[in-house]
């Protein structure tokens, strides 16, 4: 198919959709006007039910825990899959990047971005496990936490080299991080399975002040779990993309050698 | 106007799809494929969406204030994760076609594959 004949498709296909959208938004309540019931009725039971504020939160390790669950194997399995399509091949070996192209030298990072790096660190860190911490107060929660944790790390990479970088975040650590992470929820899970109640029943103490952080039994551990295990995941993915730039080929692109 | 949001929602739906229809680069195609997801924010958000409501945190404010649906908002970060997840099995890929073929032109990919 040629490109102009392949865009006329396209644009037909669009006209069509257009039509049928516009057509299918007269039947529905316009912007700004939610019908419910289902968001009214966890907004109003969420907090009295599991002592947590975050309403977001409570739907997402509480009422539909099972389904995250889901979401976090999803993250976990793509993890995996990054790691298996960039293993190292037949005719693959590991270097520095110098060499790639002999008598041009990687530019040093400059002294701004080291320092900017390294400053940012910290407060990264911070930010990161406040927000995995907080599910259950404040619009937070352990995937966002997790990559602002994961951004900590990128950040030392940024400040020093790659092989720092893996220093700091080896890969058999990070896996077993993320293992944990992921393990944790499951477990979690389980455990309220082996005292005899549901699988992911909120089994701990819901705490007495609603928004406190020691409130909302499982939703706040499961949140931690979460953050761990995104976090690992993110330094995982990252890893193995600037691990690419490390590869040398013995034969380049398409069989040539270079 | 009360359809404002979700014409915003098929616009972006189909600029990123014509990005990915016209590509000529693998990066390219996958960044389009990123303004397509986009579009689902945009319309779970703006399905849930009540005019003069609340976000739905209880912290500082009684329960019984009008608060947005929390489930899109839930719904919504399941597909920012799962969207994560794909990029980054899709940039793997994209590094090994050009690793294999020495190419990143989806229609040369297409020719070369026979």
């Amino acid at each position: 198919m040629t490109p102009g004949l392949r865009r006329w498709v396209f644009l037909a296909g669009m006209a069509g959709l257009a039509a049928f959208y516009l057509w299918g938004l007269h039947g529905l309540p316009g912007f700004g006007r939610y019908p419910g019931p289902y968001g009214d009725l966890i907004n109003r039971i969420a907090v009295s039910q599991t002592n947590a504020t975050g309403v977001v939160s409570a739907v997402n390790f509480e009422y539909r825990g099972f389904d995250t669950l889901g979401e976090e194997f999803i993250l976990f399995a793509a993890a995996t899959g990054v790691a298996t399509v960039l293993r190292r091949l037949r005719g693959e070996r590991e270097g520095s990047a110098e060499d790639e192209a002999a008598g041009r030298d990687v530019p040093p990072t400059s002294d701004a971005v080291r320092q900017v790096a390294l400053l940012l660190t910290g407060p990264a860190l911070v930010m990161g496990w406040y927000l995995a911490s907080h599910a259950q107060t404040s619009p937070s929660g352990g995937f966002q936490g997790g990559v602002v944790l994961a951004t900590a790390f990128i950040l030392i990479y940024l400040a020093g080299q790659f092989l720092a970088f893996e220093r700091f975040s080896p890969v058999d650590v990070t896996d077993a991080v993320e293992a944990v992470g992921a393990g944790g929820f499951a477990a979690i899970g389980l455990a309220g399975v082996a005292m005899g109640l549901s699988f992911l029943t909120n089994f701990l103490g819901l705490g007495t002040i609603p928004g406190a952080v020691s409130s909302s039994g499982t939703i706040a551990l499961i949140s931690f779990f979460v953050g761990m295990e995104v976090a690992a995941a993110f330094v995982l993915i990252v890893s193995e993309m600037l691990d690419q730039a490390l590869l040398l080929r013995a034969t380049g692109p398409g069989g040539r050698s270079r | 106007m009360h359809i404002f949001p979700f014409i915003v929602v098929v616009w972006i739906l189909a600029v990123g799809l014509y990005g990915v229809v016209t590509s000529r680069h693998l990066m390219h195609l996958i960044m389009c494929l990123i303004v397509v997801q986009s579009s689902t924010y945009v319309l779970l958000l703006a399905v849930g969406y009540r005019t003069g409501a609340v976000a739905p945190y209880f912290f500082d404010v009684p329960v019984h204030t009008p608060a947005v649906d929390p489930v899109v908002q839930a719904l919504t970060l399941t597909d920012v994760v799962v969207e994560a997840a794909v990029t980054a099995l899709l940039l793997a890929f994209a590094i090994q076609a050009h690793k294999r073929f020495g190419t990143l032109d989806p229609q040369q990919l297409v020719q070369l594959k026979g």
